[in-house]
């Protein structure tokens, strides 16, 4: 096998392509956490005084929470006291596109994002958030039109504070965990949707986030309501600059689906993933979790994650409402020294209630993969039905693969199937390949996309194409 | 096309080729036969550029190019096609998509363009015909679930699709029946050319019935002990193996 190292030695990795900083001038909080961060955050924003409260309740429940450790992961504690919570880019409240600072238009430009108007003709709106502050918001006239508000969550704090309100923690509760009662206190901005009911929203709504400042950490929350018979699809894609320190990401994000709603939300996850040595990248503890509260809801959460150091992120479906449905399509690829712990949890509580969890972990380098799911069906939850699919795929033999599946199955009509697959691509597969004058990573990027093809497929059509160019970046140079 | 000059190979450090000498012109078809583990695979594997096996002495010209030196896809796209005695399954990857890197990889190599839809597919399914494989084949994964007659054929038609100058066929015949044989044979025999070669490994005559060897070598413990006309697959085929062992015994 001697072989196979000095071929993964001598390629080396792709260099990380979104690793540009930007020269923005900001507004960025002392380091370190104290009441007086949470303060200061607030009254930067401009908050009325529940939503300061919130905070500071937050604030003193998170610093009773230890750190967990039960996931399979590896990584230097993070210390909450050197980093700034909160950076902004100094002009703000923009009257229009127009106003926009010209670097941060160049730093969205170089990321692909398209802000201007014009270009939005490829029908998506998006909500950019660089660092801790929502930049712009595209398209919100014409949804407008509709209904529907796509905003920064600061801006829905100022003019719906009713949904924000009641809303605000209902899916994802302060204590709900370490990281997430860390978020309530501190969280900087984020989008919130609102979809009025029977609206179908007309095009993909879409956020891009990126941490610039340096130290800072992001703590972004979003938040989406779909009311009766609405339908939504939202994407959310991240990237970083290139750093040797880590940075950290605790997002939150809480869907609702009312009655016969129905809330897609797919992920294109790269943040910077850390060096070929494991230097640097992004510690992202990410909390997801969609209420189906009303019967015959649908969430479905689609992520492809290629980047972040560390990802501990578990997607999950609360299943309320009766004949509501969960998915969840993922695929996680880990290289170099990267560590991923992520899954789902279904937790059926509805009756007639259906799930479906697609897990596609693929492995390269050193690294390390890890499905972990929970499938809970609650007594009352009568003929609920589960089937989860966790496939592993290893480039080489020193990566490793785990699945940590959990079913908690309380009442006897459930129907609950789980399969699970370990495959390799081996020498003698590139072999096959390059004996037809295919590059072992045209190879790779080829054998990777048709085993991740069932996720991909879930993605809108123009993101699916640059997911797949992402995944054969990120494996590059991982053959052998 | 190809001059092989004193090859020695080793696996784990165990010599396999000892010392191989050939050369094939353009225009011909030379089979190779020899007992079992002789090093015919072997032998196929390091010309195809396979990096478990370890040369450790002698040359392999390929149209005036050095191809120790290259890497098997650079082999590859110079147009030498190897078709394996175990074809591998590649779940994920339909015959089409794969088929169609392959054709543009080595067309991108020769300054061509790659191919249209259209082009691309009226090619797939005309080259699809003559090895006797159905359309929908083509949408399906590469070698997933063939039987092993379809998998030799496959390989067959990557070889019509490509073109390649000198082709390999690493016992394309066994583990297929009769109708099959003919059928993968009479596909070779269209695909020969003044310009191409082909190199055939077998254990049968009966496949050299079919497509008409101009050379016969016979490999044993890792030489070209024997090298002669059709007639000598015949002889083969009459007394087996064992007049050759027997003569060649001491210099093994
Ligand atoms: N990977 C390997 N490791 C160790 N020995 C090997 C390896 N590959 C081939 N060999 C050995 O090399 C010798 C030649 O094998 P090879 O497959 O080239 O024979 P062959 O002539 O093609 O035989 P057959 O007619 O059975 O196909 C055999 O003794 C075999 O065991
Ligand atoms: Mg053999």
């Amino acid at each position: 096998m001697s072989k196979d190292q000095e071929l993964l030695d001598s390629i080396t990795s792709q260099e990380y392509q979104w690793g540009f900083e930007s020269n923005i001038d900001q507004d960025i909080a002392a380091i370190g956490l104290s009441e007086d961060t949470v303060r200061f955050i607030s009254k930067k924003k401009n908050e009325p005084e529940w939503l300061l409260e919130w905070r500071l309740k937050a604030f003193e429940i998170w610093k009773t929470m230890p750190e967990p450790h039960w996931q399979n992961l590896d990584y230097a504690p993070v210390d909450f006291q050197s980093i700034s919570y909160y950076a902004e880019p100094k002009k703000k409240t923009l009257n229009s596109l127009d106003e926009l600072d010209p670097e941060i238009k160049a730093t969205y430009d170089k990321l692909g994002i398209p802000l201007e108007e014009q270009k939005l003709l490829a029908g998506v709106a998006v909500d950019a958030v660089l660092d801790s502050v929502s930049v712009v918001t595209t398209y919100k006239e014409r949804l407008a039109q509709d209904g529907i508000i796509f905003c920064s969550l600061s801006e829905a704090v100022h003019e719906h504070p009713e949904l924000v309100k009641k809303y605000l923690g209902s899916v994802v509760p302060v204590a709900d965990n370490y990281f997430s009662a860390l978020n309530c206190a501190v969280f900087s901005d984020g989008s919130f949707v609102y979809i009025p009911k029977g609206v179908r929203c007309p095009m993909e709504l879409s956020t891009y986030f990126r941490i610039n400042a340096k130290n800072t950490g992001q703590f972004e929350r979003t938040l989406i309501i779909a009311d009766d018979r609405s339908y939504v699809s939202y994407l959310e894609g991240c990237t970083a600059p290139q750093r040797d320190e880590n940075q950290l990401h605790a997002a939150v994000v809480e869907l609702v689906a009312m009655e016969h709603a129905e809330i897609k939300y797919s992920t294109v996850q790269n943040w910077f993933p850390g060096d070929k040595e494991g230097k640097g990248g992004i510690y992202n503890f990410v909390t997801k979790r969609g209420a189906c509260l009303g019967n015959h809801s649908k969430i479905s959460w689609t992520q492809v994650e290629t980047g972040s150091a560390v990802t501990w992120k578990y997607p999950s479906c609360i299943l309320k409402g009766d004949y509501s449905v969960g998915e969840f399509y993922s695929v996680a690829v880990t290289n170099n020294f990267q560590q991923a712990d992520t899954g789902t949890k279904m937790i059926h509580t509805g009756k007639h209630t259906r799930s479906r969890i697609v897990s596609k972990g693929i492995s390269a380098g050193k690294s390390q993969n890890s499905y972990r799911g929970l499938v809970r069906v609650n007594k009352r939850a009568e003929g609920a039905r589960n089937f989860s699919q966790c496939d592993s795929l290893l480039l080489g033999d020193r990566c490793g693969a785990h699945t940590f599946p959990y079913f908690e199955i309380q009442n006897n009509s459930a129907n609950v199937e789980h399969e699970a697959t370990t495959s390799k691509i081996g020498e003698d597969i590139l072999f096959y390949f390059r004996q037809r004058g295919i590059g072992e990573e045209d190879a790779v990027a080829m054998i990777v996309n048709g085993y991740a093809k069932e996720v991909l497929d879930q993605l809108p059509m123009e993101f699916a194409v640059e997911a797949k160019k992402l995944l054969a970046i990120s494996l590059e140079g991982s053959v052998g | 096309m190809l001059q092989i000059k004193n090859l020695h190979a080793q696996i784990e450090g165990k010599p396999i080729l000892k010392g191989i000498n050939l050369e094939i012109n353009a225009g011909t078809v030379h089979a190779i036969m020899g007992p079992n583990g002789s090093g015919k695979s072997t032998l196929s594997s390091v010309i195809a550029g396979r990096e478990e096996y370890e040369v450790t002495e002698g040359e392999i010209w390929f149209n005036g190019v050095n191809i120790l030196e290259l890497e098997p896809e650079e082999r590859a796209r110079e147009g030498l096609f190897l078709a394996f005695q175990y074809p591998i399954e590649i779940p994920g990857v339909s015959n089409a998509n794969f088929i169609k890197m392959a054709v543009n990889e080595v067309r991108k190599h020769k300054g061509l363009e790659s191919l249209s839809a259209t082009d691309f597919l009226k090619l797939m399914r005309e080259k699809a015909a003559l090895v006797g494989l159905k359309d929908d084949f083509l949408k399906r994964s590469v070698n997933a679930g063939f039987s092993g007659g379809e998998k030799k054929r496959n390989e067959i038609f990557q070889l019509a699709m490509l073109d390649p100058k000198l082709s390999i066929l690493d016992e394309t015949d066994s583990g297929l029946d009769i109708d099959a044989l003919r059928t993968v044979a009479e596909g070779v025999n269209a695909l020969k050319n003044s310009e191409n070669a082909f190199l055939v490994i077998t254990h049968y005559q009966r496949l050299l019935d079919y497509i008409v060897p101009d050379v016969v070598h016979v490999l044993y413990d890792g030489r070209i002990v024997e090298t002669g006309d059709k007639d000598l697959a015949l002889k083969l085929e009459d007394q087996g193996y064992d007049w050759v062992i027997e003569k060649h015994k001491q210099e093994a």
